[in-house]
């Protein structure tokens, strides 16, 4: 066949129809792919609630439980440690915790249900690290004026011990409190919470 | 190409040949283009006679590429890529695999060793312009090398499940969680989980043993054709094939093979002394090559006390770390200052506007008050744009010459400033912040990137000298 009996349009119209049904079949195809990455049920099935006992914890001790493959720290705070989170207002971003950081039964003054207690996800919330618990009262290389509180040694954030983020670093948003709940007085539960309390 | 005749096979200046070799050669030829790619790849490949020290680099990174693949091949066969078994699984390659240490010292060794070579090798298309018209797309392959070789190489470095690896992938990945809108979705789907775990370690071996090496090696083969089709540039920056002899043949070239082959393989033979240098005595460089953290098992719940990543990542690491929030006002006093530039200089009214609508943009993102991006954001983009920039080069430079010889003060002093900043930059990526440290990468940044983005001006300013017409000795 010469070319003068190429029907054009037809050739056009073919090769036009025969990309879009290539295409679209190329883009369905990529969906199980892209689909088998996702979590998988197991992943997803894991992560259930923590119970702690705060019966051992002492007076300025941290310990950390994993929860959902993440650390989750519980700092049983001093009445010295309570009062520099009252006088550190003006050192941190979000000194009233007025981002959705934290379940509303922790958007307070010390970000947790009963003062002396802090529960917070204890990683940082730049790129995340797991802090470090640098509670002493000291000059510190990061802070000649370091009131006590947590470092983080990738990226120089500090936060307070209340989990507040300090102005000017890298992370840009407090520590994430999750949602758990005092099952009695020295145990509680981590994530799970009760609903409206 | 010109077409492969299909005759028996000619040799020249190789003497005889035995007639059983010939007559096979002859029948795969007329099968296969196998003296064609043999002529136009190596025998017949005329590459400038001027080549100097920086031309190694080149060949030396084709065979870290082998020794990484070969290694690699055979550290596959013990490796366990689950949480609960690799860091065993390794501890068992370095004591009861005979002669794993061996293999896996060599391995770890090529990660560095590659990115030294391919550093210098992008350093010598910086200094004679290689990457200038009409050698942009070799330039543009390259460049994607070196971008899958950084993939590459974070991949790998999570197989071991040390604590290096195990923190050093939840911060890059986390990289992807400051992107507005799809961060949070998209880094769990790279994890295949909310946090890094079995999942994450089992794709990444996937990605690191199969998918990275063959797009590595699709993008070398690219590079080399490219090469191969525009011919090599050379420390005089001028064309060789300008000046033909009756042949066809460059005056100023000479055949890939032999001159260029025995070169590469004294080069090969220096360099393998040194890397079994570092191989047998040093393999782990200081910390530098393979970090003392790394021996202690991923710990999900304690990020170790300091954390840097290997060294041929921290020019970028300082920059992440330098745009803090106080630094966006700079940042965005730059932006002014650049969009206020092109305005004065540009001649088409297109670019000044350009310029100054998407400057106007940037600055709202940065200082915009509520429609600003979080500084974090920032420091992700400005890592991911320090690496990109490198494409541009070749419109970036618009100096009438190619080679650093007949370039003028300016430029020089323009690259030798990149190359300390660079340095410097590198340097304060292994340590721990301070105040100090921060200052000096926030400066380091700016002229990370003036270098960059101010090319198109000092490369037109910079006083050069005129390109000699034939290559010089």
């Amino acid at each position: 066949m010469s070319e003068q009996d190429t029907d054009q349009g037809k050739r056009q119209f073919l090769v036009a129809a025969t990309t879009v049904a290539g295409g679209v079949a190329a883009g369905a195809a990529a969906v199980p792919f892209v689909a088998s990455m996702l979590p998988s049920e197991r992943a997803k099935a894991a992560g259930a609630p923590v119970e702690v006992d705060l019966g051992a914890l002492a007076p300025g001790e941290r310990i950390t439980v994993e929860w959902q493959g993440k650390p989750v720290w519980v700092v049983r705070r001093t009445r010295d440690m309570l009062d520099t989170v009252r006088g550190n207002d003006d050192n941190v971003a979000d000194p009233q915790s007025k981002k959705k950081m934290q379940p509303a039964y922790a958007a307070n003054e010390f970000r947790s249900i009963k003062e002396e207690f802090l529960v917070v996800v204890g990683i940082c919330t730049h790129l995340g690290c797991s802090p470090v618990g640098k509670f002493a009262k000291q000059a510190e290389a990061f802070d000649p004026n370091w009131q006590g509180g947590f470092y983080c040694p990738c990226h120089g954030s500090l936060f307070d011990l209340a989990g507040r983020v300090y102005k000017n670093k890298p992370a840009p948003d407090n520590l994430v409190v999750p949602p758990y709940k005092y099952l009695s007085d020295t145990r509680i539960l981590i994530g799970e919470d009760t609903k409206g309390a | 190409m010109a077409a492969t005749p299909k005759e028996p096979v000619q040799f020249t200046g190789a003497g005889p040949l035995n007639p059983l070799v010939s007559c096979t050669l002859t029948w795969v030829d007329q099968r296969f283009p196998l003296m064609a790619l043999w002529r136009d790849h190596l025998s017949q490949y005329y590459a400038p006679k001027n080549f100097n020290f920086w031309y190694f680099f080149g060949s030396l990174a084709m065979l870290v590429l082998v020794i990484q693949i070969v290694t690699g091949i055979f550290l596959v066969m013990h490796y366990k890529p689950s949480a609960a078994e690799a860091f065993a699984s390794v501890e068992y390659i370095m004591r009861d695999v005979p002669a794993g240490w061996f293999i896996r010292y060599m391995h770890s060794t090529g990660a560095s060793a590659f990115f030294i070579v391919v550093y210098l090798h992008m350093f010598r298309g910086l200094l004679y312009g290689s990457y200038r018209q009409p050698r942009e797309l070799i330039w543009i392959f390259g460049m994607l090398i070196y971008l899958c070789l950084m993939a590459e190489a974070f991949f790998g470095y999570l197989l071991p499940w040390g604590q290096m690896s195990f923190w050093g992938a939840q911060v890059i990945i986390n990289l992807f969680d400051a992107l507005p809108l799809i961060g949070p979705d998209l880094s769990t789907w790279i994890r295949g989980d909310f946090v890094i775990s079995d999942a994450t370690l089992n794709r990444f071996f996937a990605f690191h043993v199969i998918a990275l090496p063959l797009v590595l090696l699709g993008l070398v083969a690219a590079h080399i054709m490219a090469l191969h089709e525009v011919g090599s540039n050379n420390p005089d920056g001028v064309e060789i094939k300008k000046h033909k002899d009756a042949q066809g043949h460059p005056l100023d070239g000479i055949p890939f093979h032999p001159y260029y082959t025995v070169k590469d393989i004294l080069g090969a033979v220096v360099f393998l002394f040194l890397f079994f240098l570092v191989v047998f005595f040093m393999p782990e460089m200081g910390g530098y090559f393979l970090e003392y953290n790394n021996f202690i098992p991923a710990d999900p719940l304690k990020t170790p006390p300091h954390i840097a990543p290997v060294w041929y990542f921290t020019p970028y690491y300082s920059i992440l770390r330098a745009i803090t929030e106080e630094f966006m006002l700079v940042l965005a006093i730059g932006t002014a200052a650049y969009a206020l530039l092109i305005w004065l200089t540009a001649r088409d009214q297109r670019v000044k506007f350009a310029a100054l609508g998407i400057g106007l943009v940037v600055i709202v993102l940065m200082k915009g008050g509520p429609l600003a991006l979080e500084a974090k954001v920032w420091g992700v983009a400005m890592m991911g744009a320090a690496t990109l920039i490198f494409f541009l080069m070749p419109w970036l430079d618009r100096s009438p010459v190619k080679s650093i010889r007949y370039k003028g003060g300016l430029f020089k002093a323009a690259l030798a400033i990149f190359v300390i900043v660079f340095l410097v930059l590198g340097y304060y990526g292994t340590q721990t912040v301070t105040p100090a440290g921060t200052l000096i990468s926030q400066i380091g940044t700016l002229l990370y990137f003036a270098f960059f983005l101010l090319m198109p001006w000092y490369s037109v300013m910079d006083k050069t000298k005129p390109e000699p017409d034939r290559v010089t000795q």
